[in-house]
């Protein structure tokens, strides 16, 4: 981390997938593009045949630092999503204690700047403790240093229909969004896995689609109804992307975001009762995989978040009902979205930096992040190898847990360089 | 085959292969010396995690008359109660030396989680809500013996089909010997993909009982009737419990099944279960005889 | 779970070599009307050595020792005008070599009604090897009763015994190499009655279940 000030010319890359050119970044920020440029005391990264992204931007990781360092710190997954790509992050609440009030969200805030690879946007809780009872202290940590803009519950729905039409209108004070976890509790008691044919042949309790999109409903109309913004994380489902369009198209100022995973895996993952394929939402079919797709393809789904979800050997090595839900995603993610939509021609590379990156920024109001590869902007700046592929090695990743559920599976796309302000956090494919 | 999870593992012929072993072998349980020499030098785990006296008796009976080592391994007052996880259970069995180990539990998949663990023989004796293949070998096995045939038996599983680790196990190794299953359950208590077994579905047990050579009793837990699965205990005797006056309709040779326990009075009452039709306690002698067809099949070769 | 058919067993090999083969330029060592007065001297025999045979109860060894008991059955009783209890006497979980192969399909087992308590069995089977089936099935007849006296009545013999047992009635001794099967072929299962001698064929795996049952 000693080349703050450093100079870099990148020579010969495809920014967002176009021509190749030269980018050459002095001070933090992009200072010229052109071709042939001269390389006066820069140190030259040779990019020819890499594609230029804006850096990635995640709306949802979970860092479980405090509370879990078992599972992960700010410190490892920052790592992890320098790796990834990721030049920030947002961290969500649920850590123990949770990040319900400014101080542990400014906490936060603070390790993932020590941590300098990554920059860390905590986000705050919507209910004290995520108990969906009571307000946390929204305008505090919006005020706080770490300046909160989204608020979620997530792994708890916020599913009082009042508590959150009163998040709704609160957090329009300070331009907020409320990024909600849509799963109707009752629906979905001591839910394993979606409902369906899967789920019934193996004798686990269902999560059925309709959980989410009821509450995904719900919510649309009362941010119609109060003028408020609204995210859903993690969609999963048709009906899901359906309600979304709808919403839409009458004008309702929602957002969405998808993970990787539920853009390529299927509950029939289920069969073999490996926990690394539990995860909250569950694995959908593929029925719904393909409407994710189009969803994320057409714009009515914003963008991809990871959801990245470290736990520890012992919470997967059990019985499936008792095994913690969630999946790593950082370091695949952008492999993942390439086999998913790039490859498959549903997205251009310019079309996946908007959905990586510029998206997610606006949502979540992350200022110097998101922006385009031009000159005087910040230098944030991923370079990807789209022509590579290689198997995934749990033990390679950089998170210090290893429940990926794209392990042995052959991805497309490496990582070459991340630059974080000008910095690189990743060279040559190796975290610095 | 290595292990029994799932009673749809089996193909027919292996399937077959059971039940002619197990008829075989059911003699021995009438010699006085009821006792083989066959899996000697072997040892059997039960692991029950949870309580069934009567499977766990079963299986021990039957690992111990093919002369097998028995050890029995509950979750109570073992180290499995102080919060040892079911790997290190699996490795602590595995240090062992066991050859199988027999598994109930109540996480579906826990049987297809040990037998990644463990080198022995895995067999499902019961995972949650998902399956219990010896019981419905032991089932179809009792109807064979009984009415001398499965090919194009219709068999009636009336009950609590969607928790039901009996119901799912019957209804593929009915359907693959060829016997046509319904279903006959209120609405709320059948998966909601039905659909897509092997099966037909239906609501009304007067409807399929003339229809029926087999009517299969689940046990249904009263408490289901706080998830509103459905109003009251005595609304489901009403519609799904199977009196003496639906006896009276059902064909005359058609038999009654239980896998026990019985709820005597919500699920099947007193004087159907003790006539002579019905089977109950013949299953439980034919689970014997085909648990030791199972140990046999699965321990016996190399 | 996938159990060995009956007809590929061949516990009584030697070394627990499994399941030989037919050889295909095999020599007929015992035709039809051979085999058909070999038995009907082993009937004679029975009856000599029995004493007219009042106590004795025929137990064939699975599978093809089980026509064959009903085939001396049939002969002492066209002598004695009696009926003579027969039945079967499955081996298979008495083997010595069940670890050596997958689990087998089991055979039947029939005790008649008289039971075998002090009766003088005579056990049937086609082919005398090893010795080993005879083992197993003296063992299995120990669990099912206390007869008064056992006596072994053999097709063929061939030869080869790695244990202390020996035939009481034999129709027929065979001097064989151990690289050669011998092939019993009963109407019964196989629509002719034949003995055949042929070279082994190298083990090749499991074919086409053989019609050798040593």
């Amino acid at each position: 981390m000693t080349h703050s000030s450093a100079a870099y010319l990148i020579r010969g890359a495809r920014i967002a997938g176009g021509d190749p050119a030269d980018i050459l970044i002095r001070d933090g920020a992009i200072a010229e593009i052109g071709t042939g440029l001269g390389a006066a005391g820069a140190a030259v990264v040779e990019a020819d045949g890499l594609i230029a992204l804006p850096g990635l931007v995640d709306l949802h990781t979970h860092l479980r630092e405090p509370g879990r360092e078992d599972a992960e710190t700010v410190a490892s997954g920052t790592r992890a999503a320098a790796a990834g790509g990721y030049t920030a992050v947002h961290a969500m609440a649920n850590t123990d204690p949770v990040a319900d009030t400014a101080g542990v969200v400014e906490q936060v805030w603070r390790l993932g700047r020590e941590s300098g690879r990554c920059d860390v946007q905590p986000v705050g809780a919507v209910t004290r403790d995520l108990a969906g009872a009571q307000l946390a202290e929204l305008g505090a940590m919006a005020d706080s240093a770490a300046g909160v803009r989204v608020f979620s519950d997530d792994g708890h729905c916020v599913s009082d229909a009042l508590l959150m039409r009163r998040a709704l209108e609160y957090v329009k004070a300070f331009d907020g969004v409320v990024a909600q976890h849509a799963q109707e509790p009752r629906l979905t008691e001591n839910a394993q896995m979606n409902e369906g044919v899967v789920s019934d042949r193996l004798g686990l309790a269902g999560w059925p689609a309709v959980a989410e999109e009821a509450v995904i409903a719900r919510d649309c109309l009362l941010t119609e109804h109060v003028g408020s913004r609204l995210h859903v994380c993690h969609v999963s489902t048709k009906g899901s992307v359906q309600i979304l369009r709808w919403a839409k198209s009458r004008g309702c100022d929602v957002t969405a975001e998808v993970t990787p995973h539920h853009l390529l895996l299927t509950d029939d993952l289920a069969e073999s009762y490996d926990p690394v394929y539990k995860v909250n939402p569950p694995l959908r079919t593929a029925e719904d995989v393909q409407a994710l797709r189009e969803g994320l393809a057409d714009g009515t789904i914003d963008c991809v978040a990871t959801d990245h979800a470290p736990h520890p050997a012992e919470a997967k090595e059990t019985e499936w009902a008792t095994a913690a839900m969630g999946m790593l995603g950082l370091e695949t993610a952008l492999s993942v979205v390439q086999h998913t939509m790039v490859d498959t021609g549903l997205l251009d590379w310019a079309g996946l930096a908007r959905r990586m990156s510029a998206e997610p920024a606006r949502i979540g109001r992350l200022a110097g992040h998101g922006r385009p590869i031009a000159p005087g902007e910040p230098a944030n700046v991923t370079l990807y190898d789209a022509d590579t592929a290689s198997d995934i090695d749990p033990a390679a990743l950089a998170s210090k847990s290893a429940n990926t559920p794209f392990r042995g599976m052959r991805l497309p796309g490496s990582i070459q360089a991340t630059f974080l302000r000008g910095v690189p956090t990743v060279l040559d494919g190796k975290i610095q | 085959m290595r292990h029994l999870l799932s009673a749809g593992d089996l193909t027919r012929d292996e399937a077959l292969l059971v039940l002619d072993t197990a008829a075989e072998l059911a003699q021995v349980s009438g010699r006085s010396v009821k006792k083989l020499p066959t899996l000697r030098g072997r040892t059997v785990v039960n692991l029950f995690y949870e309580d069934s006296t009567r499977t766990r008796t079963s299986f021990e009976l039957a690992a111990k008359r093919l002369s097998a080592d028995v050890v029995n391994f509950s979750a109570k007052g073992s180290s499995v109660s102080k919060g040892e996880s079911l790997k290190d259970t699996a490795l602590t069995l595995q240090a062992m030396g066991a050859d199988g180990v027999v598994v109930r539990h109540s996480a579906s998949g826990a049987a297809h989680r040990l037998a990644e663990w463990v080198d022995g023989s895995v067999l499902n004796a019961g995972d949650g809500t998902h399956e219990h293949p010896t019981q419905a070998l032991l089932d179809v096995y009792t109807m064979r013996e009984r009415l001398g045939r499965l090919d194009g038996l219709r068999v009636a599983i009336v009950g609590d089909v969607l928790h039901s680790r009996v119901a799912r196990s019957n209804v593929l190794l009915l359907h693959t010997l060829g016997a046509e299953v319904t279903l006959v359950a209120p609405p709320t208590l059948v998966p909601v993909s039905v659909h897509t077994w092997p099966c037909s579905v239906s609501y009304d047990l007067d409807a399929v009982l003339p229809k029926s050579d087999v009517v299969m009793l689940l046990r249904v837990q009263a408490e289901r009737m706080h998830d509103a699965f459905f109003p009251t205990a005595r609304e489901y005797s009403r519609r799904y419990g199977l009196d003496g006056e639906r006896f009276a309709r059902m064909q005359d040779d058609a038999i009654v099944m239980h896998p026990g326990p019985m709820v005597r009075g919500m699920e099947i009452s007193a004087e159907v279960a003790d006539s002579a039709r019905s089977t109950v306690n013949e299953q439980v002698a034919n689970g014997v005889s085909v648990r030791m067809a199972v140990l046999y099949l699965l321990l016996g070769g190399s | 779970m996938c159990a060995q058919s009956r007809a590929e067993r061949d516990s009584d090999a030697p070394g627990g070599s499994a399941a030989e083969r037919v050889p295909e330029p095999a020599r007929t060592v015992l035709d039809g009307p051979e085999m058909q007065r070999a038995l009907t001297r082993i009937a004679h025999e029975v009856l000599e050595r029995t004493k007219g045979g009042a106590d004795v109860t025929l137990l064939g060894i699975p599978s093809r020792g089980v026509p064959l008991a009903a085939r001396l059955a049939e002969r002492i009783e066209r002598v004695e005008g009696r009926t003579v209890p027969q039945g079967s006497l499955d081996i298979t979980m008495y083997r010595d070599d069940l670890r050596l192969a997958p689990a087998r399909a089991l055979g039947r087992t029939e005790i008649p009604p008289e039971g075998v308590d002090g009766r003088l069995v005579v056990l049937v089977d086609d082919v005398l090897f090893s010795g080993r089936t005879v083992r197993a099935a003296l063992d299995a007849l120990n669990d099912i009763g206390r007869p008064r006296a056992v006596q072994l009545a053999i097709l063929v013999d061939r030869g080869h015994r790695e244990l202390p047992i020996r035939a009481d009635y034999v129709g027929k001794n065979l001097p064989t190499s151990l690289r050669e099967t011998v092939t019993v072929q009963l109407s019964e299962y196989d629509g002719t009655d034949a003995v055949l001698l042929g070279p082994a064929k190298p083990r090749a795996g499991a074919e086409s279940p053989a019609a050798e049952e040593a």
